[in-house]
């Protein structure tokens, strides 16, 4: 018998997994897959106890590749958050985790991101954040950096949508950012956000090994295609390694090689840090963006603010929909309060 | 210009005309008026009087002409008339045209601010101080303006005999019993019932009587009767985006649940009901709860309709249980946001992508409107798909006399949902989208079921019997196969159609939702020209079987609706091909409800032909 662990609610790691990925290899959004499952077993979660919410887009098909046993809805594009809302109120016991990218949610889905962090529904909301459209094959999304190339769109002349103050600004209560290839953290982050009572923005840059990338670059998509001999299927994706950063301290900063050669500078918050102060928040937002890095940890939280199934007063520990008929429907004496309301 | 002393001379050779005339007062949007009109329906519906009013309203909050009309019939007939007895105007903007509107022989009544030449000597006219009246009623100085309205209540109580008992007992209705607007509105109303006695002759004949027409009815608007069939039908969950004519829709479920739901001792909310950021997010929400096993419900006119466009195609594809309301008016995105219509029938019949078959619902009674709103969660649950219910502004905003409302005596009906112990209990392993039973609809298990096998996929892509993602062929044919089967077999559990037959009559009518009392109507004007018709009023799509045999069984059938393109008589051909040559469309589109005239002399034109 190999020896398998098991965590407190008696569960394997591979419990927590599911299908097999159909991403391409290399891609960010595995590792971040992984760190899910991760926490989720560390955590003692039952994944019948969550349900998994995505929009559209190469990000949100992540959903099928954890957590098997937890219901999932890979709903419209741009459109997880109303979505989400809804299904939390069958049953409220249950945690919410959604997967969106950056084209889900800072384009199509911009209107849908602000009023779900507004209405602080209780939910860990990652989003995979490699600037790109993947599945429609490499487009510019609002995140793309100003100034970045693309084989068929040219340069983006646009200044991004940066996601951790679109946070700020509209009143999240748990607003972080990672990097896919800083697995610790990216855990971490993920552990505490499904500890939150609120929403939790976990923006996490993934690179995409295919798309985002410049074409002369001898790893790039379009070097790859113009190189590939005849007889290569025209949309043959190369395989990347993912990047990973590994050992990576609090209060340091690290550049990273993308997989298009270029360089992005990632800093980590201090370890004395107070992300209770939303004015310090702010700060380090506005200075990050300054210095041109990429600021990551748990930068906001808010503890006091009352979730979104707090305000609606829900049974204490008991799903709606569970409710029986006795409950739903009022008494047969009340048809005449009905029609005595009439005239 | 015929001097008083003329006019009664000719008003005595009359004869009365008592409880049969259709009266129409011209008023300026927000001026108040809707209190005073809404207490003349409903003394005259006490007085025990068929009555029906429609609020013909522009799209804006002040200032833009208003008409407010009431007819009143002995024999039950409640659709709008084209012609106008008795016409009171306030508003100087349309005077001249409300004044013209008066059919000969009528009573013409206005304010006497308003100072225009008088220009017919074939009515009565009557012009009444209602500001002094407001004045002289003691009413505050700040308030005047709001009640001189009450004035024209008070001149017609008098001019037309109706009962101050009654007046006064609609006054408590409207105001809740509370005493002090009561009083206040009471007051004007008494000022110019005295001054109408001291200073008013009557010349005109019509006039009303008590009579017992109306006991075992009541008044209710479409919308609020919807709004408490869907309390009474277990509603769970309300997402919602203001928009005329729906928004009184869910505003009432708001109101109105805590009333009915909430228990002493209970430990929480049965229910949630949010105010969403615009329809696709109020579609998004409802379909999340829906999936997650509540009784969801959405409501919205034609323009968020189609901003519901991919969710209902993804919520039908998906098979997940969801209600929309859809309270229809005229246009394409702002059009004319106030008038009424039945022109979202073939856009919202395939709402959606690709191949898609929605079930509406058409409530054609204030009643149908409370039964349709408990029913269409029991219909969407056990077909597992979007149900729309296809309501209008006419049948939705206005006060209608209609039956009491029934307790739904039947258990709610929560379809095939399996929880733990359903699960444990199956011989076979379950699997989300087969069709165990071969009617098309499968099994579902909802978000909070613990059973570790009880998880699904929901999504918009391929799949297979197992909700796993797919794009094989033989998959998509097969479970688009079984959408089919279970569309066929939602005609088991939709509403049949209501049939009116008459004696030898070989022309058939069909017609669904406000369009109802003109077809009553006009039925009886034919059938007196010598012209039997048949009725059969549709109440849902897919069609039931009575619905191809009624066609059949007649020469000719006309399909009567309230669009420019007969879209139900479309659906109609498209089911129905072999029978397009026995299928006639009469169709009307000018914003206003239906009137058994338009009918009768289109129908008589057809024939004709």
């Amino acid at each position: 018998m190999p020896n398998i662990q098991l965590n407190l609610v008696g569960l394997s790691k591979n419990d927590y997994r599911g299908a097999q990925t159909t991403l391409c290899a290399g891609c960010g959004h595995n590792s971040i897959s992984n760190q899910i499952i991760a926490a989720a077993y560390e955590l003692n979660i039952v994944p019948e106890d969550v349900i998994k919410l995505s929009g559209i887009g190469c990000s949100s098909k992540s959903p099928a590749y954890f957590l098997n046993r937890s219901f999932g809805f890979n709903s419209l594009h741009g459109r997880m958050p109303s979505v989400a809302t809804g299904a939390m109120f069958g049953d409220h016991t249950l945690r919410a985790l959604a997967v969106s990218g950056d084209g889900d949610t800072t384009n199509i889905g911009m209107g849908q991101f602000k009023h779900i962090m507004r209405r602080n529904a209780p939910m860990v909301y990652i989003v995979e954040n490699n600037g790109v459209y993947g599945l429609t094959k490499g487009q510019f999304s609002a995140t793309a950096e100003m100034g970045l190339r693309l084989k068929y769109q040219g340069v983006n002349h646009y200044f991004p949508v940066d996601v951790v103050q679109e946070a700020m600004a509209s009143g999240a209560t748990f607003v972080a950012r990672s990097f896919a290839g800083d697995a610790n953290q990216v855990k971490a982050l993920i552990k505490a956000g499904l500890s939150h009572n609120g929403l939790a923005i976990i923006d996490i840059i993934s690179p995409c090994v295919t798309f985002n990338n410049n074409d002369d670059s001898r790893h790039s998509y379009g070097w790859g295609r113009e190189h590939q001999e005849p007889l290569h299927d025209f949309t043959y994706v190369p395989r990347e390694q993912e990047i990973q950063l590994g050992e990576f301290p609090e209060g340091t900063t690290r550049q990273v090689e993308m997989h298009d050669g270029s360089t992005i500078v990632l800093k980590k918050l201090d370890r004395d840090y107070d992300p209770t102060s939303r004015a310090a928040a702010m700060r380090v937002i506005e200075e990050s963006q300054n210095e041109e890095v990429l600021l990551t940890g748990l930068i906001y939280v808010d503890t006091e603010r009352p979730s979104l199934t707090d305000i609606y007063e829900l049974p204490q520990g008991r799903a709606l929909n569970r409710m029986t008929d006795a409950e739903l429907r009022p008494g047969k004496d009340m048809i005449e309060k009905a029609n005595a309301m009439m005239f | 210009m015929t001097t008083p002393q003329v006019q009664e001379a000719k008003a005595s050779q009359r004869k009365a005309v008592v409880n049969d005339f259709s009266m129409t007062v011209a008023t300026m949007n927000g001026s108040g008026s809707q209190t005073s009109n809404v207490t003349l329906l409903r003394a005259l519906f006490k007085m025990g009087i068929p009555v029906s009013g429609k609020n013909l309203f522009p799209s804006n909050i002040q200032g833009l002409p208003t008409w407010y009309t009431i007819r009143v019939s002995k024999d039950g007939y409640l659709a709008r008339r084209e012609t106008h007895e008795v016409v009171v105007a306030m508003n100087p903007d349309t005077f001249v045209a409300d004044l013209a509107s008066v059919a000969p022989g009528g009573a013409f009544f206005y304010g006497d601010h308003l100072k225009f030449e008088i220009n017919r000597d074939d009515i009565s006219v009557h012009s009444f101080p209602a500001k002094l009246l407001a004045k002289e009623s003691g009413a505050p100085a700040n308030l005047r303006d709001y009640v001189a309205n009450m004035a024209y209540v008070g001149v017609l109580a008098h001019m037309l005999d109706i009962d101050m008992d009654k007046i006064r007992e609609a006054l408590e209705y409207h105001f809740d019993g509370k005493e002090k607007p009561i009083a206040l509105n009471m007051g004007v109303i008494d000022a110019a019932f005295a001054w109408s006695t001291a200073n008013l002759k009557k010349t005109d004949p019509y006039r009303v009587e008590p009579m017992d027409k109306t006991s075992g009815f009541i008044m209710a608007d479409g919308n609020t009767a919807g709004a408490l069939g869907a309390i009474f039908g277990g509603v769970q969950f309300v997402a919602w985006y203001p928009i005329t004519p729906a928004s009184s829709f869910a505003e009432a479920i708001s109101q109105n649940i805590s009333a009915f739901r909430d228990k002493e001792g209970q430990d929480g909310k049965t229910y949630a009901i949010v105010q969403a950021e615009d329809e696709l997010a109020a579609i998004g929400m409802t379909v999340g709860a829906g999936w997650s096993g509540l009784r969801s419900v959405t409501s919205t006119s034609g323009p968020g309709i189609s901003l519901m466009t991919e969710f209902a195609g993804l919520a039908y594809y998906a098979e997940i249980p969801v209600v929309v309301w859809d309270v229809q008016r005229v246009g394409p995105s702002t059009g004319l946001p106030t008038r009424t219509s039945q022109g979202d029938i073939l856009s919202t019949h395939f709402l959606g992508h690709g191949d898609t078959q929605q079930i509406l619902m058409i409530p054609g009674s204030a009643q149908e409107c409370f039964e349709f709103g408990w029913r269409s969660f029991d219909i969407s649950e056990r077909m597992q798909t979007p149900v729309f219910v296809m309501s209008d502004l006419d049948l939705g905003m206005n006060q209608w006399m209609t039956k009491p409302f029934e307790y739904p005596e039947q258990p709610m009906d929560r379809g095939k949902i399996l929880w733990e112990k359903d699960l444990e209990a199956l011989k076979e392993p379950w699997m989300r989208y087969k069709d165990v039973d071969g009617d098309g609809v499968p099994y579902r298990t909802a978000p909070g079921n613990r059973a570790p096998q009880s998880a699904w996929f929901a999504r918009g892509t391929g799949h297979d019997e197992s909700a796993k993602y797919s794009e094989r062929a033989d998959h998509w044919e097969a479970n688009m196969d079984r959408l089919v089967r279970k569309y066929e077999t939602a005609s088991q559990y939709v509403p049949g159609p209501v049939l009116q037959t008459r004696a030898g009559a070989k022309i058939g009518v069909i017609a669904y939702g406000s369009a109802d009392p003109a077809i009553l109507e006009a039925g009886d004007y034919l059938a007196a020209d010598g012209l039997a018709t048949d009725y059969l009023r549709l109440r849902a799509v897919p069609f039931t079987d009575e619905v191809r045999d009624f066609i059949a069984s007649h020469d000719k059938t006309y399909v009567v609706e309230m669009n420019r393109d007969g879209q139900m008589h479309k659906l109609l051909l498209l089911e129905y091909p072999e029978m397009a040559a026995k299928l006639s469309s009469l169709v009307k589109y000018d914003g206003l409800p239906l009137s058994a005239l338009w009918v009768k002399e289109s129908l008589q034109a057809e024939e004709q032909k």
